[in-house]
């Protein structure tokens, strides 16, 4: 899904909100690949500009599951890349934990949102991915980005546009 | 001497990979559930009911509690009066394939540490001690590396007073923060060298929890759960359900001190032959 300004600018730190649509999950790996080839200014596997991505590598979908257990991962460990894929258009990101100082000034720059999953609740946020499919650098497993369909994911806001953090100002 | 068949370590290590991944240690569970009593404020209850939900939707499909189904660490207890026929480690990696591929786990282990490359489900990391006995124990612990990466280990001076020591550990939880899945179970290891100080606060993590505490271990519990950090880091009274310290004898020089922090989805299961 693309998410418009409208609907970033009304989402304040603390809200919790219900996502359904498009979002894409994308890990430490295809983070480095990310960052990479828009510094090479090459092609990106999905269109990046507007787009949410989900810090999750999921477990293998068990038979007539759509996905298997599938929480968020830390988000620290992201953050080195973020500021540039805030740059290129990313609007939103879904993870775990606190986010460093140059990620939130991204965050307010840019106009983006992020948001909090459930963190250690992998099978309980399986329910609310529809369909999963793979876009993108299948040769990293469980690290690869999928495309997920979501219907009601419960999430919580924690850093808003206006760089307002739920952890405070640490 | 007794024979114990590399064949029935490895389908039994498959199926404790198998019940760690999805069924959440009883004593764990009864220890969120104590806290979700005590908590007052709606959004820590409603994570933590949400935990309590996940690992009885886990149980229930037979999901894995949590996608990282960590790196797999095998605790091996071997009677020195027991004979493995066939190759004891090729068995507990073949079990660990077996069960994860079974149970849908994930495969979070790179073969090399610098150049990465594709994940599989192996190697492990074996433990073993040997023991009196004839009998095999075998514990697997999935350990998720969210949680792995803050462990903490500091060589003190031996005339270190206990308070530095408890603030070495204290700020090691602060220092998780929200982002190791807290609340908590701390593994403390005091002693030994090191390396085994290490070891020491990891096998702390197989003690049951919210049983009987030692007095520093009380201490500590108190002093975290004043942290305010609370499930997912956004305040409340659970951050930690539990602090399991583990001690050793150690050198006249020195004073080992490693934490081992563990998300809430603490997991293991064991098994003897």
């Amino acid at each position: 899904m693309n998410m418009h300004k409208r609907q970033i600018d009304v989402l304040r730190s603390g809200d919790e909100i219900r996502l359904s649509g498009v979002i894409y999950t994308a890990r430490d790996q295809a983070h480095k690949r990310l960052f990479e080839a828009i510094k090479k200014r090459k092609k990106l596997p999905f269109k990046l500009e507007g787009a949410i991505i989900y810090y999750c590598g999921p477990t293998a979908a068990p038979k007539g599951k759509a996905i298997g257990s599938c929480g968020p991962t830390t988000s620290r460990r992201m953050d080195e890349f973020t500021p540039l894929l805030l740059k290129a258009g990313l609007k939103g990101m879904i993870g775990k934990g606190n986010r460093s100082k140059e990620v939130i000034s991204a965050i307010k720059k840019y106009k983006a949102v992020y948001f909090l999953a459930y963190a250690g609740c992998g099978a309980l946020i399986s329910k609310y991915v529809k369909k999963a499919v793979p876009v993108a650098y299948r040769d990293l497993g469980p690290e690869a980005i999928l495309k997920l369909e979501v219907k009601n994911f419960p999430l919580i806001v924690g850093i808003d546009s206006r760089g307002r953090n739920i952890y405070g100002q640490k | 001497m007794k024979t114990i068949s590399a064949k029935r370590i490895e389908d039994a290590v498959s199926k404790l990979c198998v019940e760690a991944n999805t069924v959440l240690r009883s004593d764990v569970l009864r220890q969120l559930q104590s806290v979700y009593k005590k908590e007052k404020k709606g959004r820590a209850k409603n994570i933590l009911e949400a935990i309590i939900k996940n690992a009885s939707l886990a149980k229930k499909e037979g999901l894995a509690i949590c996608q990282d189904t960590g790196m797999p660490v095998v605790f091996l207890e071997l009677g020195q009066d027991a004979r493995i026929s066939g190759d004891l480690r090729l068995a507990v990696n073949k079990g660990v394939q077996s069960g994860y591929k079974k149970g849908n786990l994930r495969k979070s282990i790179v073969s090399d540490p610098l150049l990465r490359g594709e994940s599989g489900y192996s190697p492990v990391v074996i433990h073993t001690d040997i023991v009196p006995g004839n009998k095999l124990k075998i514990t697997v612990l999935p350990k998720g590396f969210g949680c792995e990466n803050k462990s903490q280990s500091r060589m003190f001076n031996p005339t270190v007073k206990i308070d530095e020591i408890k603030k070495f550990i204290i700020e090691a939880v602060k220092s998780a923060g929200p982002d190791a899945c807290p609340p908590y179970i701390v593994g403390v290891g005091i002693g030994g060298t090191a390396d085994y100080a290490a070891l020491l606060a990891k096998k702390a993590l197989l003690k049951k929890i919210g049983g009987k505490a030692v007095k520093l271990e009380e201490d500590l519990l108190k002093k975290i759960n004043k942290l305010n950090i609370g499930p997912m880091g956004l305040g409340g009274k659970a951050t930690c359900l539990a602090v399991n310290i583990q001690f050793y004898p150690t050198h006249i020089a020195g004073m080992p001190v490693a934490v081992n922090i563990s998300c809430h989805a603490l997991r293991s299961a064991t098994a003897i032959l």
